[in-house]
């Protein structure tokens, strides 16, 4: 199906090449400097989101320039060659629109959600700061200091964000997933605006970006609009990053973290599972693991009724609450984590204990008939409320093929899981949930000295 | 994948809105047999239902009992009718139903989306009825969500930004209903029991003290029985009393001590309600101040000129009686006195002068012209018929926004804000050490 997308890409003005699904009437382009373009119709409300996809962010750093995929977007935001600082930002609000961005490790982006008739605004705007955005020393001074005091807001004076931070970076010895996302206090602080420079002129160009539109648009009007406005800037050579493969773990890695202004105990746990990504590049994973694993988070954490709910929440009453999960669709392996706050007077310990033991249970028997019937109905109901964002379907468009998964991947999603079996839960819980990739960590309140 | 992308989502924050030449969505309104006020929008796109029921039942009517409230309203979902806590759970989660709760200081409310098809809305909508109508207040789960809520009062304890919050409206409320935590506090918390439980419920949770807000892939016919359905098991009762206006504040400012690297400050005082006659002027000449985003007069001064905070913004929150009005920031402790004079010059300059031309236009455009992003989803409309009715709004409330909206004079903002936000009335809370160079 994509490679005929693909070829018909270039002809597209006639008619929209690939009507891959009725339900969400999504259709794909390629320009011919390498930009992907993916149009979804959404006819509800005279509304469209348009979001480009750059295919970096903070896995692409290396030490010492920690967070500079982050510090870039927000420069992203000021001097163009054609606009001044916050003319751009000016402009959208002025049309009525809303606007943003965010990094993660393996993408960064940015929006535009207004009138539909405004989508070539988002292009004209989009392709300017995607080929001529000017970073001047004065605007990165300030800046960096935005960015310094948002780290502040979100992590440093935030202990349960310091210890899931320190858990990530102790999980991972060797690879880019320990390092966080908005950088290192020290590597802000000494980074430069001709570091960010650098940064963008490797990264940004139309080859290694995604444009995604959803909204009350046609298709071909959308492509014929790309060409015009992203036809004309040039193709980059991309040198990806250098491989940093996460060296095996043998046993347990164990994290405590004190501090004086928690109040509450807080207990993280994370094991090194595989990802969708990894399946695909053909690393030694099954496909169907990804999406076992998917079911098995489900077993425990899909809501109210799943085990840790039933049975550590309410049940034995160790725990005021818990979440687990992880990121199928992350670009890297990643961790299936468990973040749990302890009830008054419950050793973080037990509560380790009492979640390796529901572990245990879905190693030793498979889930129910009737629990796998729950998480599929879920499945089902959730892709149908999923609809009702268009915000949301962009971002899922954009992510998939921002960590090289093709965008159709959604529409195959409920087939996917609705194939899982009782076994193969029970195969990835034995094969994944080990000790030797287990990362614990304990957030422990702690009187000031 | 998809529940994971879900954690993604960047949450829209609406507060306001306007009207343009868009399609309004069409509201039906009646009211049921026992009093509850029903609003409807039919939107045959998406094979789902949302229904929701608001009460006047949030954390302003907690009468000296603080958490009260909250309390109640987190119980609906932990047992109901024949089944107990886990016996609903695992009925809902068959029907791949979603319900949420969640209770302010002036509402409360209990809603559901699911799936239009019979099979699974039926025993959805059944189980939202048990909710609001049968709940069973287990003695164990009263003793298990109070462990929670003393739990996340202390989680708010160790977060600058909840205890500037919390600081902020008992500063600017005093006796006023809307002082009291909707948390409650550790104490409150504690004393609280199952018959107090009960008898908020059967005093707030009755007919006419609801609001039915229903959107979805259903007619006026399916609806009026689901609403109906809804509000039978409940009493009819009576609405809750008016809440007293706020008194006037007088400025002054509290330093809470807190051993964080920022400085939390926020700025305010009771601002307006839903129904205000000074709300059209307060919103537009407020979004020119700090709630257009990335270009307000705020962020412009305070993070793009100065780069002092990450957020830089002022909003009113309109409610049943005079909701807050605050601006606010946060800063690293040695840049504080510098990031509270520019808020206090650039509140200071607006108040006394009214807004510079430029900004007064871009804040109307933006309302206007951001109008239809305001009711492009269901969730949207089903949040916004809800309001309109839990504050008897009018129904031609979309239609008439942007008329209002586009009459704002800068001499209305200027006398509207001279009016209701008086220097001499700011309170100032800053959340954060004492001294710089401490720790």
């Amino acid at each position: 199906m994509r490679s005929i997308c693909l070829l018909l890409a270039g002809l597209a003005f006639l008619a929209p090449p690939c009507p891959a699904d009725t339900v969400h009437r999504t259709h794909e382009f390629t320009l011919d400097n390498g930009l992907e373009l993916i149009v979804q119709e959404d006819h509800r409300a005279p509304v469209a989101v348009v979001q480009v996809w750059y295919r970096v962010g903070s896995a692409y750093e290396h030490d010492g320039l920690t967070g500079v995929s982050h510090a870039l977007e927000h420069m992203m935001f000021k001097d163009t060659k054609s606009l001044a600082t916050g003319e751009f930002s000016r402009i959208v609000a002025s049309r009525g629109g809303r606007e943003n961005a965010f990094t993660s490790t393996d993408y960064t982006a940015y929006f535009q959600q207004w009138a539909a008739d405004n989508v070539e605004e988002s292009f004209r705007l989009e392709a300017e700061r995607m080929h001529n955005l000017v970073i001047s020393d004065e605007e990165f001074a300030k800046e960096i200091n935005v960015v310094l005091e948002e780290r502040r807001l979100r992590t440093d004076d935030n202990p349960q964000a310091l210890a899931s931070e320190a858990t990530q970076a102790v999980a991972f010895q060797t690879g880019p997933y320990r390092q966080p996302i908005i950088g290192w206090e020290a590597d802000i602080e000494q980074m430069t605006a001709a570091d960010i420079r650098q940064w963008y002129q490797r990264w940004y160009g139309p080859n290694n970006a995604t444009l995604v539109v959803v909204g009350d648009v046609d298709p071909a009007a959308v492509h014929a609009l790309a060409i015009k406005h992203f036809g004309p800037l040039p193709a980059r050579e991309i040198v990806p990053p250098k491989a940093r493969p996460e060296v095996p773990q043998h046993g347990t890695k164990r994290v405590t973290y004190a501090s004086d202004k928690a109040r509450n105990p807080y207990l993280v746990m994370g094991f090194k599972v595989p990802v969708l990504p990894a399946a695909v590049r053909d690393e030694a994973v099954e496909e169907w693991e990804i999406y076992a694993l998917d079911v098995l988070a489900e077993t425990l954490d899909g809501d109210a009724s799943a085990r840790l709910s039933r049975n550590l929440v309410r049940g034995r009453e160790l725990a005021s609450h818990i979440d687990a999960g992880f990121s199928a669709t992350a670009m890297l392996p990643t961790l299936f984590y468990f973040n749990a706050v302890p009830r008054d007077g419950v050793a973080l310990a037990d509560l380790e204990q009492a979640i390796l033991g529901e572990i245990d249970a879905l190693k030793q028997a498979p889930p129910s008939a009737e629990e796998l019937e729950r998480i599929k109905t879920q499945v089902v109901a959730d892709t149908v409320f999923e609809r009702d964002s268009m915000m949301h379907q962009a971002i899922i468009i954009g992510s998939l093929e921002s960590v090289g998964l093709d965008w159709r991947l959604r529409d195959e999603y409920v087939d996917k899981i609705r194939a899982v079996t009782p076994a193969q839960v029970q195969a990835v819980a034995a094969k994944y949930f080990v000790p030797d990739g287990l990362t614990v960590s304990y957030l422990v309140p702690e009187a000031k000295s | 994948m998809s529940r994971v992308l879900a954690i993604m989502l960047v949450a829209a924050f609406a507060c306001g809105l306007a009207g343009n030449a868009t399609a309004m969505p069409e509201i039906e309104h009646w009211t049921t047999a026992n009093g509850a006020r029903v609003y409807f929008v039919a939107a045959p796109e998406i094979p789902m239902i949302d229904a929701r029921v608001v009460f006047a039942a949030g954390s302003a009517r907690d009468d000296g009992q603080p958490g009260l409230a909250e309390l109640t309203n987190d119980l609906l979902r932990e047992g109901a009718g024949e089944r107990d806590a886990d016996a609903f759970s695992s009925a809902l989660g068959a029907t791949g139903a979603r319900l949420s709760n969640g209770s302010l200081r002036d509402m409360a409310y209990v809603g559901v989306r699911t799936l239009a098809e019979p099979r699974y809305a039926d025993p959805a909508l059944v189980l939202l009825a048990d909710a609001i109508a049968r709940p069973r207040f287990d003695a164990a789960a009263v003793d298990r969500i109070k462990g929670r809520a003393l739990v996340a009062l202390r989680h708010r304890e160790q977060s600058p930004e909840s205890i500037a919050e919390d600081t902020f409206y008992r500063e600017i409320y005093g006796d006023h209903p809307y002082a009291s935590p909707p948390d409650g506090t550790a104490d409150s918390v504690t004393a609280l029991g199952r018959d107090d439980v009960v008898a908020f419920h059967r005093r707030y949770y009755v007919a006419r003290n609801a609001v039915i807000a229903i959107v979805g892939d259903l007619d006026r016919a399916r609806a009026a029985a689901i609403a109906e359905q809804l509000s039978v098991g409940l009493a009819a009762g009576e609405r809750a009393a008016a809440l007293p206006a706020p008194a006037a504040t007088s400025a002054h400012e509290l330093r809470v001590e807190y051993p964080s690297i920022q400085s939390h400050v926020r700025v305010g005082l009771p601002g307006m309600r839903r129904g205000d006659p000074d709300y059209f002027p307060l919103l537009v000449g407020n979004h020119a101040l700090g709630g257009n985003a990335l270009v307000s007069i705020l962020f412009r001064e305070i993070r793009n000129k100065r780069g002092l905070s990450y957020s830089a913004s002022s909003y009113f929150v309109p409610m049943a009686a005079e909701g807050p009005f605050v601006a606010l920031l946060q800063t690293d402790r040695s840049q504080e006195p510098e990031a509270l004079a520019v808020l206090r010059e650039t509140l200071g300059g607006f108040i006394a002068d009214g807004p510079p031309a430029a900004d007064l236009e871009a804040a109307k455009q933006n309302l206007i012209g951001g109008f239809p992003l305001r009711i492009d989803s269901n969730d949207k409309i089903v949040e916004y018929i809800a309001m309109i009715g839990f504050y008897d709004l009018p129904l031609d409330y979309l239609e008439q926004f942007t008329r209002q909206v586009a009459a704002v004079t800068a001499e209305d903002v200027r006398d509207a804000f001279a009016r209701r936000v008086p220097l001499d009335g700011l309170v100032t809370v800053i959340v954060g050490r004492a001294e710089a160079d401490e720790g």
